[in-house]
């Protein structure tokens, strides 16, 4: 039995980050985490996956390698030596926040938790203890959240024909056939990477585009870009007659007004993840979920019980890695009493899907804009015209963006192509500080960039665009 | 932790303010944001907005004290905090070595911040990420409609330094006003005035939330300064092509009130012609029996107006929003114009004054006006109200309704006119007025019924002295 101030029950991207700024601010602090520190982000989802879309661009510059002078011979491509890589950089990263925590005096309690009384907790630690501690200023929960299959159709996960990205992430090879089922950033991304290994991939969603929450003209770019690398594309899809089989999984899919019949080596189901709200003793404690299960909390991350508050994603979507990042930063600034807080502004949190061309956003879609009845005006500048994207022959996609008609503001921002996620920043840090399309065009951009493509998308949406 | 409600500068020319009222009292307990009391500016009556959460410990200044800004006029901290140190600071102890709390003071205020766990939980949103507000509602703002003021922006009152309100001014040290660009489009294009705009960005920045509640702010809470003040005397230059001139109190009451009624008050309007030969006979008449007894066209239409009002009560109304208010006695508002604009005050209980004596009131009445000398009770509570441009030979026009009453008339000037009588067309003195209805309370044939025994009586004046 020990007594922190405040106890983190969950170790992933938002209770690490908050503890780590909870210890910052003088706060004794715990972390409750009864896998490995880092949660989905470090050990099952952004770096191993991202860690794998490198392999897939690189398999693919090794593909075009010719055209650049360069002449690999007989190139092979093993998916196993690939998924043993990302399994070493996400250990890696796990050994990084453990250091962190000892750097900070955090202390990491092995075990499952489960709220006790509004400030104490129970743990069953690893090795089978059970063990009491108490958090005199507040008990967070940031549990996260998991995979979960697709059983109202008949795909439940199975761990060898119906897998989920846990499993894909430690594949020894790349299966000959696979149907991605749900085209989020998720699905898209283990396309591109699976497409790279070899493997003949069915991508295959509901919504009438993939990657559905994003801007339709990066949804159609990026399904272009698919098919041109034969990913197979179906969409405003229906799937019926599931069959899983032993070593192979049969379906009917209708699309488009006619039925067609697959049949691949494995299914990744890449829809939909739950937050995990069960056995921490929500109910008890009096903490409420909502009609989806996400955990109700207020601006200030407090929930219905007094000294309990929640992060992350089993707080709610987005479910984003630096969502529940700075909800964690921004919770334990709130508990330190600091006055000047200013509290997540979950209008101007970036969306960022990494395979190849990468897509990434923030802000309102342009659907969004004509929903909520905005004036603006729409700029886009293709990575076509360029120059540094036709240096590394990376002229697939767009920058667009959308601003106020009569005040120029930054109401969304989109970009498809080589560095998106990276380059994207720019306009989140505009849209963070109030700057206009007139101050991003007031920055000079250094020639020849890709972020060129921003200020000259910036100048479009305004009628003058220098280089298009 | 403590937090000090000190004089704020409300107006970007307010160098000291009076409490009016204090809207709180010792003892209660306060969120950050509540409206602790009322302060008369040099503008306006404004709200003083607490910045911090606690219990209303103290407090310093007296109803009705003038205060400079920067004056600590209450203190806002947790029960339990001693809070005596600060207090003392106000008297003499101002010249005592600034030890701020003792260490002990410091630390238990320090746990108190921050443990935001003890305060009442709230109820949490429902989908807080799904679809939250753009900008999360958190900036206070001491934003009062925002009439333009003639000090420029750099000039705004610096905040004092004896005792700054806890969020951090959005004036940085080098005295330029922090700002987004944004949120500097917005206030340029909507006229707000950014040094009255208090900034909830980082370090207080002024950011597009803020504007936006600056702005309902404005369009909720228009608050006139009392009427007392003493008026400007308007002079304007010949000089340019144009003179812009800062709005009175007056002019400004004058607009609002005005467009309240324009506005969402249904509007009809009756226009008849009386003769007016025998009341210009009664005149002669009256003016010939002596100096005292001489009356103006316009003491006739009041008393008029007075004595019909008493007959058709359905017209001597208040529309109460949720009701209709009937009134059984007739207080007449006459509106008069004045340098600054005009004023309507009343003469009580009309229908049963005789008509010498709403002669000799309403001149009375008229000259306090002209002078600013009306006191309130002199110039509200009237049931209905008439308006007269005859002495400026308009013949005929339609007067705006003036809220919560349903109908005013519109006199126009007594003019000789060629009108039919008997079928031989001759030349009469004759008068238009145009009732003004508000439709919710006065029905067309209502209104026209009342003009009707408002022409008996004009057209045959001897029922006014009966």
């Amino acid at each position: 039995m020990a007594s922190y101030d405040v106890i983190f029950i969950g170790g992933g991207p938002a209770g690490y980050v908050g503890a780590i700024r909870a210890a910052q601010l003088g706060m004794s602090v715990a972390v409750i985490e009864r896998e490995l520190l880092g949660g989905t982000c470090v050990i099952w989802g952004c770096i191993p996956a991202k860690a794998l879309l490198e392999s897939s661009a690189l398999a693919n510059k090794i593909r075009k390698a010719a055209e650049f002078g360069i002449t690999v011979a007989d190139p092979k491509f093993d998916y196993g030596v690939a998924m043993k890589r990302s399994r070493a950089v996400a250990t890696q990263n796990s050994k990084g926040v453990e250091f962190l925590f000892k750097k900070n005096k955090i202390t990491w309690i092995k075990g499952t938790g489960r709220i006790s009384s509004k400030n104490s907790v129970a743990v069953k630690s690893a090795d089978g203890k059970d063990e009491k501690h108490d958090a005199k200023k507040a008990v967070i929960i940031s549990t996260g959240s998991r995979v979960k299959g697709l059983p109202q159709i008949g795909l439940e996960l199975n761990k060898t024909t119906v897998i989920s990205s846990d499993e894909a992430l430690i594949l020894e090879k790349a299966p000959k056939t696979m149907a991605i089922v749900g085209a989020g950033a998720v699905g898209c991304e283990f396309a591109d990477v699976f497409n790279a290994f070899g493997t003949q991939v069915t991508l295959i969603d509901v919504m009438p585009g993939i990657l559905p929450l994003e801007d339709s003209d990066c949804s159609a770019e990026l399904a272009k870009s698919f098919k041109k690398r034969k990913i197979e594309v179906v969409t405003g899809a229906k799937i019926s007659n599931v069959k899983v089989g032993k070593s192979s999984v049969s379906m009917s899919i209708d699309a488009g007004g006619k039925s067609q019949p697959l049949e691949v080596e494995v299914v990744l189901v890449a829809a939909g993840r739950a937050p995990n709200i069960e056995e921490i003793g929500l109910k008890e404690a009096g903490v409420q979920v909502n009609d989806r299960g996400f955990i109700k909390i207020n601006e200030k991350m407090e929930t219905t019980a007094k000294g309990i508050y929640a992060i992350g994603d089993v707080a709610g979507p987005p479910m984003l890695a630096h969502k529940g990042q700075r909800e964690g930063v921004v919770l334990a600034e709130l508990l330190a009493g600091d006055p000047h807080v200013q509290l997540v502004n979950y209008g101007n949190i970036p969306n960022a899907t990494y395979c190849h061309p990468e897509v990434a956003s923030v802000g309102l879609t342009e659907q969004q804009c004509k929903d909520k009845k905005l004036e603006y005006k729409v700029g886009k500048f293709p990575f076509s015209a360029s120059g540094r994207a036709r240096t590394s022959g990376e002229t697939e996609g767009f920058v667009k963006i959308i601003r106020d008609a009569k005040y120029g503001e930054i109401l969304g921002a989109h970009i498809i192509g080589s560095h998106a996620t990276e380059i994207l920043h720019e306009l989140v840090v505009a849209r963070a500080n109030e700057f206009t399309v007139d101050e991003v065009d007031l920055a000079i951009h250094a020639h020849p960039t890709l972020s060129e493509a921003i200020a000259q998308a910036a100048l479009d949406s305004l009628g003058r665009a220098l280089d298009i | 932790m403590a937090t000090k409600v000190v004089m704020e500068a409300l107006s970007p020319t307010m160098e000291e303010g009076r409490l009016v009222k204090w809207l709180k009292n010792e003892g209660d307990a306060i969120k950050s944001g509540d409206v602790l009391a009322e302060v008369e500016t040099d503008k306006a009556i404004m709200e003083l907005v607490a910045r911090g959460d606690g219990i209303l410990r103290k407090q310093l200044a007296k109803e009705g004290d003038a205060s400079p800004v920067g004056t600590l006029l209450a203190v806002i901290a947790p029960a339990e905090e001693n809070i005596d140190q600060i207090i003392a600071q106000v008297g003499g102890g101002s010249t005592a070595a600034p030890t701020a709390a003792t260490p002990a003071t410091a630390q238990q205020s320090q746990g108190e911040a921050s443990t935001p766990a003890q305060e009442p939980a709230q109820e949490p949103a429902q989908e807080p990420a799904q679809e939250p507000a753009q900008e999360p509602a958190q900036g206070a703002v001491a934003a009062p409609p925002a009439p333009p003021p003639p000090a420029p922006a750099r000039a705004a009152a610096p905040p004092p330094a004896a005792a700054p309100p806890p969020p951090p001014p959005s004036v940085g040290a080098n005295g330029r006003q922090r700002s987004s660009p944004l949120a500097r489009r917005l206030a340029t294009d909507r006229g707000i005035e950014l040094s009255l705009v208090r900034g909830s960005g980082p370090g207080g920045r002024i950011v597009k939330r803020d504007i936006e509640s600056a702005m309902a702010a404005a369009a909720s809470k228009p608050r006139p300064a009392a009427a007392t003040a003493a008026p400007v005397k308007r002079v304007i230059s010949r000089e340019g092509d144009y003179q812009d001139i800062p709005l009175t109190q007056i002019r400004k009451t004058i607009a609002r009130r005005l467009a309240e009624s324009l506005g969402p008050i249904p509007t009809f309007y009756l226009t008849a012609e009386f003769d007016m030969v025998r009341a210009a006979e009664m005149r002669t008449a009256l003016k010939e029996i002596g100096e005292e007894f001489k009356v103006s066209f316009n003491d006739i239409v009041v008393k008029a107006v007075a004595n019909a009002l008493a007959d058709h009560p359905e017209v001597n109304a208040h529309w109460m929003v949720d009701h209709i208010r009937y009134f059984n006695r007739v207080h007449v508002g006459m509106a008069v114009a004045i340098e600054e604009g005009l004023i309507t005050p009343v003469i009580f209980d009309a229908d049963r004054k005789t008509l010498p004596e709403i002669s000799r009131e309403a001149k009375q009445l008229a000259e306090l006006a002209r002078n600013r000398r009306l006191t309130p009770e002199q110039y509200t509570g009237s049931t209905f109200s008439v308006s007269n441009l005859g002495m400026l030979d308009i013949d005929q026009f339609t007067a705006i309704i003036n809220p919560p009453e349903s109908g005013i008339l519109a006199i126009g000037a007594v003019t000789e006119r060629p009108v039919i009588v008997d079928g031989n067309v001759t030349v009469r003195h004759r008068m238009r007025v145009t009732m003004s209805c508000d439709h919710r309370v006065i029905d067309g044939a209502t209104g026209a019924r009342f003009l009707q025994a408002l022409r008996r009586l004009i057209e045959n004046p001897l029922l006014l002295v009966l």
